[in-house]
């Protein structure tokens, strides 16, 4: 054989390699014997339950149904919707079912990413869940995914700081709470006795929907249109700005997110801080990193003191995900089985540490007890979780929601950092929504 | 004997040419597609109003969207952002790259063992870099601030990150310490291979080691340097994931850069056809300023 034939063949036998690698595989007409069917699911490593806890419950699932195996990935909260949307390019998705922000589900379902579960949910769950959980993952009138992780954010202080301020109990209002932290300033206890995570983040918003609302104030008026840059909203930004120019919040509080907050209260040194209830575990519970362990306590969140007279008596945001299927995924009952099984009532309480059940029948009667039992920081979060959860807001449910939000925490920070005053800032992002809904 | 017409027989080099270029083929072909494909496609999208999402209907607008682009008052105080970044970061970097080059050209005691451990911030991933410089310069417990605090410099923590041009200003920092072996290491090389004859005949002639250096070493280098910074300074203006991980565009998107604005818009915002726009106007700037460093470099070989 000469040279240039041998040669031609070797190209030949590689280019037919390198091309089948790259052929779709054949269609079949004949059903064909095959392993466990994959169901790959994104979760979040943030704010919640650990990966470790997830891996367990997938394991245990795995188990159970050998012909389902569960795989799943882990981003932080900030990566988790872009995550979703590249992975929404492929076709099939790359993820079978994701969590996914409450914020999101207009987006999301506009965009045609969320299967319709409206006719799987069981009526073991229409009548055990929490009534208002539903809305968290309804658009129009179907539901389109499972609204298992509710949280909302709580109000942590250190009660050893505060008796050693001479306070015996936590404040009621925030201007109660500024009038502590100054004491506390003053007498050297803490030098920035509040902390927030006011980050150019998602983190950003939910503390502002707090104070807003704690001030009377909302996102939304009657007719849909941005209500936050009224005299309430302007209010509210200007008492977030003078707190951190009068040195009682921590400045770092501009670049913070939830996790940065908890590494401050870890080490006693903020008296009052909001976060989700993943913290409770952080502070009071983890004896590796927590230096206040036993210190730490849960209060009814505060509000302005003109929202109290005007008998508001406490608010806080509704953070609340949800698990949806994507609406091309090619094993959605398999999915479906996972999450199912992920949000069932015994699973949920077994892995209630860092996410309580969404199941209302969890909080009552002996199961209660049992819930509370489960594990030592239930003992702390059920309590307040039925105490706070009652008062959480949504956000708006907006399909442009990303565009909106990122206005807005430019709002937050430009007033923050002195670019803008908080009217100036917040009429520009008022007028950027108006512009968006159009 | 052959019976093809002599001037239409290859010589033995063209015909082994062509062996090569039928072996290469498969390689290049995949490569293309992978590499093509995706441009072309963002190419085509930008020139239309394009949404995320599977229902998404093409509206076709020409040239619309990079009007857009270059009518915005955001795009252009980006773009400034940018080239701050950009000609600070790779400005820091050449005047740091060539010290540390002359350093170790100098060959003082354990040069070998400096120049291989120049390596490893360049080794680090750049979203290490901007994780690890993140916490460095946290304001409760960075490393920045207790070194600061513990050699009495500073009184109280400092919360480097809340104002949007320091924070813009750390970010280069954190980029060039990244960065800098990598200059370093081209000039180290360009350096050792520079004729020795011309510095000694001037230390002859009475010139000191200021003059030899910025008259002799300096010019000598600048093919090296021209390299360097054509490369660092296309790599600088694209940057994104120090960014993206260090400071997630703020504080009061004060470290939004061209790259992270191009992010915004496709992934967050979901205009497909603004970001592929952007990715194009990312290219043509880069480009641009690639072209310039080359003008210079042969307009000043031209003039030698």
């Amino acid at each position: 054989m000469s040279k240039k034939t041998t040669c031609v063949l070797a190209f030949l036998l590689v280019a037919s390699v390198l091309l089948a690698a790259c052929a779709p595989a054949a269609a079949t007409t004949a059903p064909v014997a095959q392993g466990p069917v994959t169901v790959r699911i994104l979760l979040m490593q943030q704010a919640g339950p650990t990966p470790d806890e997830n891996n367990a419950i997938a394991a245990e699932f795995n188990k159970l149904n050998p012909d389902i195996q569960v795989v799943i990935d882990y981003v932080a909260y900030d990566a988790l919707h872009d995550k979703i949307v590249t992975s929404m390019s492929a076709n099939p998705p790359t993820y079978d079912a994701f969590l996914m922000d409450d914020g999101w589900y207009g987006e999301f379902q506009k965009a045609g990413y969320l299967l319709d579960v409206t006719d799987r949910i069981t009526q073991v769950m229409k009548d055990g869940v929490f009534k208002s959980a539903w809305g968290v993952t309804t658009v129009g009138d179907k539901l389109y995914g499972l609204p298992y992780f509710l949280d909302t954010k709580y109000f942590f202080y250190n009660e050893e700081l505060l008796k050693q301020a001479g306070f015996n109990e936590p404040p009621k209002t925030w201007e109660e709470m500024m009038n502590m932290a100054k004491v506390i300033k003053e007498k050297g206890i803490a030098e920035y006795p509040v902390v927030w995570s006011w980050a150019q983040r998602e983190a950003a918003i939910c503390d502002w929907v707090v104070l807003l609302t704690g001030n009377g104030g909302s996102m939304m008026d009657a007719n849909g249109q941005p209500a936050f840059n009224n005299d309430k909203g302007v209010e509210t930004l200007t008492w977030m700005v003078q707190s951190i120019d009068d040195g009682l919040s921590n400045p770092s509080s501009v670049t913070n997110i939830e996790d940065n907050v908890v590494s401050v209260m870890q080490q006693g040194k903020a008296v009052f801080a909001l976060n989700w209830i993943y913290m409770e575990n952080a502070v009071g519970f983890n004896e590796t990193d927590s230096k206040v362990i036993g210190k730490i306590k849960i209060a009814l969140m505060p509000v302005f003191a003109s929202a109290a007279a005007a008998g508001l008596e406490s608010t806080s945001i509704n953070g609340s995900m949800g698990m949806s299927i994507a609406a091309q995924s090619q094993h959605p009952d398999e999915t479906w089985a996972f999450i199912a099984y992920l949000a069932s009532e015994d699973v949920m309480n077994r892995y209630s540490a860092n996410l309580l059940p969404f199941w209302e029948t969890s909080f009552t009667g002996d199961k209660l007890a049992a819930l509370e039992a489960l594990a030592p920081v239930n003992a702390v979060t059920v309590p307040a979780f039925l105490m706070q959860f009652p008062y959480a807001v949504t956000r708006p449910h907006l399909p442009y929601y990303q565009e909106a939000s990122l206005a807005l925490q430019l709002a937050l920070q430009e007033a923050l950092t002195h670019v803008k005053t908080p009217q100036q800032a917040l009429d520009e992002a008022a007028a950027k929504w108006v512009e968006l809904g159009k | 004997m052959s019976t093809t017409p002599r001037h239409l027989q290859l010589s033995l080099r063209q015909r082994d040419a062509r062996t090569a270029l039928l072996f290469v083929a498969p390689a290049v072909i995949i490569i293309l597609l992978v590499t093509l494909q995706p441009i072309l496609t963002t190419l085509y999208l930008s020139f239309f109003e394009s949404q995320l999402g599977r229902f998404s209907v093409n509206v076709f607008r020409g040239l619309g969207n990079y009007i857009d682009m270059l009518k915005s008052a955001v795009f252009w105080s980006t773009i400034r952002r940018t080239l701050h970044f950009t000609l600070f970061s790779v400005g820091l970097e050449l005047v740091l790259g060539i010290a540390v080059a002359q350093l170790i050209a100098s060959h003082p005691p354990g040069w070998k063992f400096l120049r291989t451990s120049l390596i490893i911030p360049w080794a680090v991933p750049t979203i290490v870099t901007g994780m690890m410089w993140g916490w460095i310069y946290n304001a409760d417990y960075g490393a920045l601030n207790g070194l600061l605090s513990q050699l009495g410099l500073i009184k109280e923590y400092v919360p480097w990150l809340i104002r949007p041009t320091r924070a813009m200003n750390l970010a280069i920092l954190a980029d060039v310490w990244h960065t800098v072996p990598f200059v370093a290491l081209i000039l180290q090389a360009a350096l050792a291979t520079l004729p020795q004859e011309m510095e000694e005949a001037a230390a002859v002639d009475g010139a000191n080691a200021w003059q030899r250096f910025w008259l002799i070493r300096i010019p000598l280098l600048r093919p090296a340097i021209m390299v360097a910074m054509v490369i660092r300074t296309v790599e600088a203006f694209r940057v994104f994931d120090i960014i993206y991980v260090m400071t997630g565009g703020g504080p009061a998107f004060g470290t939004v850069t061209i790259s992270y604005l191009t992010y915004l818009e496709t992934f967050k915002y979901g205009h497909i056809g603004n970001g592929s726009a952007l990715s194009f106007l990312i290219s043509i700037f880069s480009f641009a300023l690639a072209l310039i460093y080359i003008r210079l470099l042969y307009r000043q070989e031209d003039s030698h």
